[in-house]
């Protein structure tokens, strides 16, 4: 029985926060809960992914380990997984084909650490932050440690020593380095707001004056689409693409050292949509309610806000998946104009709108509050209707080919109509 | 750069990525709530049609005996050469097959054996499930083919083309 009376008294903003011994044990039971959550959350995320799909393609899915839920399959496939045999190809680089599937795991385990997922939770000994480890510079550490990701991929794909593979690392490599501009670009415009790369302060700035998704809308479209590039996911998949490449970076690998790259994509799907939620919806803020940022803590509002997190990053998981299933693959080139020509300069763009905005409104000396972001609002709308009903015609995906006017497209038939080859044609 | 490719003007519904996007997502959200259309397998069978040609069934007699006469019209008909029969004769000179096989790996299930029988004594069964173990299993012999009890195939009436 939770003494619960007792610990709504301790409720206290300004409660300090643990120190020594209790800090340690707070940490260490923090990650053991954190990391076990997170394995099952990637390998539940496998049984949704499969159900989810089944269900748009109005099949059933799996429904038959452990009930009509299909609720054990996750362990089955581990399992199996287990038992199959461990293959090694005659021309692998043996350390590398080892090392890739552990480097793609690491990093997309290590970005939870400063992911805030819950109010301060207040105790007899004080206050403990939700969160592994809240350190101060925890956005930039995401940037870090996400781009590190890429390395397994290569990696797998030049140990393996198949054409395949390597192409499909190669396009990873391309595809990550590409998009991580646009990445990081797109939360410029969050960090100008919350003047602080500290994920709780901008988890705060945002339960103050609202969630960036409703100001900063552009900013959020831009990390979507990267974010959906840097896990590889669909639209994003070419490093996998099953039609041109078999399996692409993982054509090699089986069993365990196989399942651990599904892992990890799921396990970066989980980061990325946790970012996401973090970044542009408040994170564990609790909407419609201004009381969670000003307090007092109380154990109630820290299961709350607990809870508020993980349905906002189940809906990102389910976004995720529903994309997957709706979009089809890009060809290459597309891929490349998307990131380079259209992304890019937008991101780029947006932080000088959004840098001007707030020095203009500073200079007009509007305090931050309802009116701040109001006018954000307001100016947000405006340039979301530009960008996806003015701008987009054509140009956010745009064909391989250039669109040729009448004059030019006259002078290319000409052209061809001298060269050698037609003349030949004619006789 | 394709030279002569042709690149029309199309209307703004059909270049713009975002509004086809979220048509899309509506599109495989309304098929992600509706019903399913999955037969069970193994508890929920399909039904199958009344003119579905299966694996062969030999008829018999009330006692017992299959009512094949040996004529040898199914073996001459068979486009695959997959029956094998050989007649006998008992004292009264009624004739009955010796040994009547059907190897139901050639067999291409046309059902010409059941349309030329003249004593209605071969069929197509209406039937799927025939896993063996080994290959030797899909050569059904006569005693097979009187035991098995799976509903015959109802042959195309030409007088009435479209009814089942």
């Amino acid at each position: 029985m939770i003494p619960v009376a007792a610990l709504l008294q301790l409720a206290n903003p300004q409660q300090p926060p643990t120190g020594g011994g209790v800090f340690l044990v707070a940490t260490v039971l923090k990650m053991i809960v954190v990391f076990t959550v997170y394995m099952i959350g990637a390998a539940l995320l496998t049984l949704a992914e499969r159900k989810i799909s089944a269900w748009i393609q109005n099949r059933h899915g799996p429904n038959r380990v452990g009930g009509r839920g299909g609720w054990l399959q996750p362990a089955a496939d581990g399992v199996k997984n287990f038992m199959k045999e461990e293959t090694y190809p005659e021309a692998a680089y043996k350390p590398l084909f080892v090392l890739a599937p552990i480097l793609a795991f690491i990093p997309a385990l290590v970005t939870w650490a400063v992911i805030p997922f819950g109010a301060p939770l207040p105790t007899r000994w004080g206050r403990i932050e939700m969160v592994v480890a809240d350190l101060p510079v925890g956005f930039l550490f995401v940037l870090a440690i996400s781009s590190l990701g890429v390395y397994g991929i290569v990696l797998a794909g030049w140990a393996s020593n198949n054409k395949y593979a390597l192409l499909g690392g190669l396009r990873s490599s391309a595809q990550m380095i590409s998009y991580e501009i646009s990445l990081g670009m797109s939360t410029i415009p969050v960090l100008l707001l919350a003047g602080n790369v500290t994920l709780n302060s901008i988890v705060k700035q945002q339960a103050y004056g609202g969630w960036n998704v409703v100001n900063l809308t552009l900013a959020f479209f831009i990390f979507l689409v990267a974010a959906f590039a840097e896990t590889n996911r669909l639209p994003f998949d070419l490093p996998e693409a099953e039609s041109e490449l078999i399996a692409g970076y993982h054509t090699e690998y089986s069993a365990m050292k196989f399942s651990l790259f599904p892992i990890s994509e799921y396990a970066n799907m989980i980061t990325a949509s946790a970012m996401m939620v973090t970044l542009f919806f408040g994170g564990w803020d609790v909407p419609f309610t201004g009381r969670d940022n000003i307090g007092p803590y109380s154990v109630w509002l820290t299961l709350l806000s607990v809870a508020i997190f993980f349905a906002k990053l189940l809906f990102f998981l389910f976004f995720y998946i529903w994309i997957r299933w709706t979009l089809p693959r890009f060809r290459y080139d597309q891929l490349m104009s998307l990131g380079w020509k259209f992304m890019l300069p937008l991101a780029l763009a947006y932080i000088v709108i959004i840098a001007t905005a707030l020095l203009i409104l500073e200079a007009a000396g509007i305090q931050r509050g309802a009116m701040h972001s109001s006018i954000l609002a307001a100016m947000n709308m405006a340039l979301v209707v530009i960008v996806f009903a003015i701008l987009d015609r054509g140009r956010i995906i745009s064909p391989a080919y250039g669109r040729m006017g009448g004059a030019r497209l006259a002078r290319m038939r000409g052209l061809a109509s001298r060269s050698p080859l037609a003349s030949r044609a004619n006789d | 750069m394709a030279i002569t490719v042709k690149v029309l003007d199309r209307p703004i519904e059909d270049v713009s990525y975002i509004r086809a996007t979220i048509k899309g997502m509506v599109l495989t959200f309304k098929h992600l709530l509706d019903t399913k259309v999955t037969v069970q397998y193994p508890e929920q069978k399909w039904q199958i049609s009344p003119r579905w040609r299966g694996t062969h069934r030999m008829l018999t007699t009330e006692t017992g005996k299959a009512k094949c006469v040996a004529c040898g019209l199914c073996p001459t008909v068979c486009p695959a050469n997959c029956i094998k029969l050989i007649p006998g004769e008992d004292e009264e000179g009624n004739r009955y097959p010796l040994v009547f096989e059907i190897d139901e790996f050639r067999c291409i299930f046309c059902g010409y054996c059941q349309e030329v029988c003249p004593e209605e004594a071969i069929h197509m069964g209406r039937h799927y499930e025939n896993s063996e173990y080994s290959r030797a299993g899909f050569v059904y012999d006569l005693e097979r083919l009187t035991a098995q009890t799976h509903p015959v195939c109802e042959m195309w009436d030409p007088d009435d083309a479209r009814g089942e």
